[in-house]
């Protein structure tokens, strides 16, 4: 019987309070891939070819956009399909208040990213009322309205055609107009949100976001409001989706409406889904995955689409988590066959 | 609690009524609940005993009655308010967060007593409740499950969890809604233990139960409810020898 105790009582000394199921063997995995990837990013540049670098850059800033949708939908357990169209006000909005209105790089990207956390935080009331396939055809509905303000207002957007020859910004006199150094400061600024959303996710919000997404009715019978965190969780997420949009502006040099379209909601969706909703790794491996694989798929040419299908379907059978939930899953499945044989 | 009478009730129930449609599920309930105490609430299935827990704790509006929570009116407020005014409760269904760990379960169900929402972006992961976490899940005897996602747990055990979850606050009553249903012989006497000893450090409930034969041995009062209203509200021996109650529920 003390025995007993005293090894329960080892077990809650040792337990880590923050979320971490992970054996160490699985955490020590993690931290070695993500050594090897930073070493990585941060030499890109060295053997890399401007359009290599732009890649690399491009995925930087969809992972930021998806880090926002991965907060919505996979934290807190609100489907958007409208996270595209944040990415476009952002982008338009940064461009033409400073493109337009001469406005500070850093002004226009900040300013970009309140107009989104305001907006996403209205997108969230419908979310309050609706779920599931509803909230999905609310926000798919909107991603279509900013669509059409976007095509249509000429006199403000430059209508279907876009807004062309946006320039990089400097910072403090330092030109990024050299890929090299617009990849850097992508990747500057990719840390930065990451580590917010690894902060915010450890935090005492992060719970109340999953409490949310697990039983919403439970949650506030805690006392924990989900209207807060439910309008919460939109905002940040539209918000991360503005600081992308204001990136991916000057990184392509041109916008226009249809690059935000419904589309590239659905493409975001899919990288939430493949990476692994609700993890912190996912949208790093699922933009990866969409937008880098492609690439070294191309010898495969026309069979690429097929290929990468086969791929998607073959994972959400097997690995319903996405890639970053098939470690844990292993390790579950393992550690549970043990209990299952011991018992 | 044999001094009732000299003790101010912390939870006063006046005529409360909710009716769906035609059907009036909840007729004119009053009844008091005083600190201290364990309140046991019967009755058969159907007889609006949930919909009663639901009308005082905020998921269900009453038609009319009042509840008071220590002297001061709360009814009709959101679950959120009257959570965070010290009201706690366990649901009929299973409702823990499956895809957290035991100590974040827990952390999860008091979070919202502690500082405002923008204050507890900054705060530790842990709130710096560290210990009264792992004194709770050694009380509910969940030591050797921390590291295990509630999800994955046995079903006694969630039942366990969700009970510490419902208590994690520090409630001034918590409501129990059949904390005994479907679980194993050898978790119910967990629960049974557990419940005494929360009561001996001074816990009040009130317990919506179908077990009989726990129920009389835990409640100090039984309040009996058929067809919506209470029939008789009294001891254990009490309501075990009234006739009216072995017509309605008991049998012989």
């Amino acid at each position: 019987m003390t025995e007993q105790t005293s090894e329960i009582n080892q077990h809650i000394q040792g337990a880590a309070l923050v979320e971490d199921t992970s054996s160490p063997i699985l955490r020590l995995t993690g931290r070695a891939v993500l050594v090897g990837v930073v070493i990585t990013l941060l030499l890109a540049p060295m053997s890399l070819s401007g359009y290599g670098l732009f890649l690399l850059s491009l995925w930087a800033v969809t992972t930021i956009a998806v880090q926002g949708l991965n907060l919505t939908m996979g934290y807190a357990g609100k489907i958007s399909l409208a996270q595209a169209s944040f990415m476009g006000i952002g982008a338009y909005t940064s461009t033409l208040l400073i493109q337009g209105a001469g406005m500070n790089f850093w002004l226009g990207l900040v300013i970009a990213t309140l107009v989104c956390t305001a907006i996403g935080a209205l997108i969230g009331f419908p979310a309050l009322r609706v779920q599931g396939h509803y909230l999905a055809f609310v926000t798919l509905g909107f991603n279509e309205l900013v669509i059409l303000v976007l095509r249509n207002e000429d006199w403000l957007t430059g209508g279907p055609l876009g807004i062309l020859d946006i320039a990089r910004p400097s910072i403090f006199g330092f030109s990024l107009f050299e890929p090299a150094r617009f990849y850097y400061f992508c990747m500057v600024m990719l840390a930065l949100v990451s580590l917010a959303m690894w902060y915010m996710i450890r935090s005492p919000w992060g719970r109340a976001f999953k409490a949310l997404r697990d039983n919403p009715f439970r949650a506030e019978s805690l006392g924990l409001s989900t209207t807060t965190y439910t309008l919460l969780a939109f905002a940040i997420g539209s918000g991360l989706a503005g600081i992308a949009g204001a990136m991916l502006a000057p990184l392509v040099e041109f916008i226009d409406p249809q690059s935000f379209g419904l589309q590239r909601s659905l493409i975001f969706l899919l990288m939430v889904m493949v990476g692994g909703r609700g993890t912190l790794a996912g949208p790093f491996i699922g933009v990866f995955f969409v937008i880098l694989l492609p690439e070294w798929l191309r010898f495969t040419e026309e069979y690429y689409l097929i290929i990468f299908s086969i791929f998607v379907i073959l994972l959400i059978i097997f690995f319903p988590q996405g890639v970053a939930g098939i470690g844990p899953y292993l390790q579950k499945r393992f550690s549970g066959d043990q209990k299952n044989e011991a018992s | 609690m044999s001094d009732n009478g000299q003790k101010k009730p912390v939870l006063e129930v006046s005529n409360i009524s909710k009716s769906f449609g035609a059907i009036e599920a909840v007729r004119g309930v009053s009844f008091d609940v005083y600190p201290g105490e364990i309140l046991g609430v019967i009755g058969p299935n159907g007889c609006g005993k949930t919909t009663l827990f639901n009308c005082i704790l905020g998921q269900l509006k009453p038609d009319t009655g009042m509840v008071t929570l220590k002297g001061h009116d709360v009814t009709g407020r959101s679950p959120v308010k009257l959570a965070k005014d010290g009201l706690g409760r366990t649901f009929q269904l299973l409702q823990v967060f499956d895809s957290m760990t035991v100590p974040d379960n827990l952390l999860t169900a008091t979070q919202a007593h502690i500082g405002t929402v923008f204050s507890r972006l900054f705060k530790q992961p842990d709130l710096g409740l560290r210990d009264e976490v792992n004194h709770v899940i050694e009380q509910f005897r969940l030591g050797h499950l921390t590291r295990e996602e509630a999800g994955s747990l046995s079903y006694g055990q969630q039942k366990l969890l969700d009970m510490a979850m419902g208590l994690m606050s520090g409630p001034q009553i918590v409501f129990l809604d059949e904390p005994a249903g479907g679980v194993n012989l050898s978790m119910l006497a967990d629960v049974k233990d557990r419940l005494l000893e929360l009561n001996g450090e001074g816990i009040t409930f009130a317990v919506i139960e179908h077990n009989m034969e726990f129920i009389f041995e835990v409640a100090h009062r039984i309040l009996v409810m058929a067809e919506g209203q209470v029939l008789m509200l009294g001891s254990a021996d009490e309501v075990r020898q009234d006739p009216k109650v072995i017509e309605a529920y008991l049998g012989n």
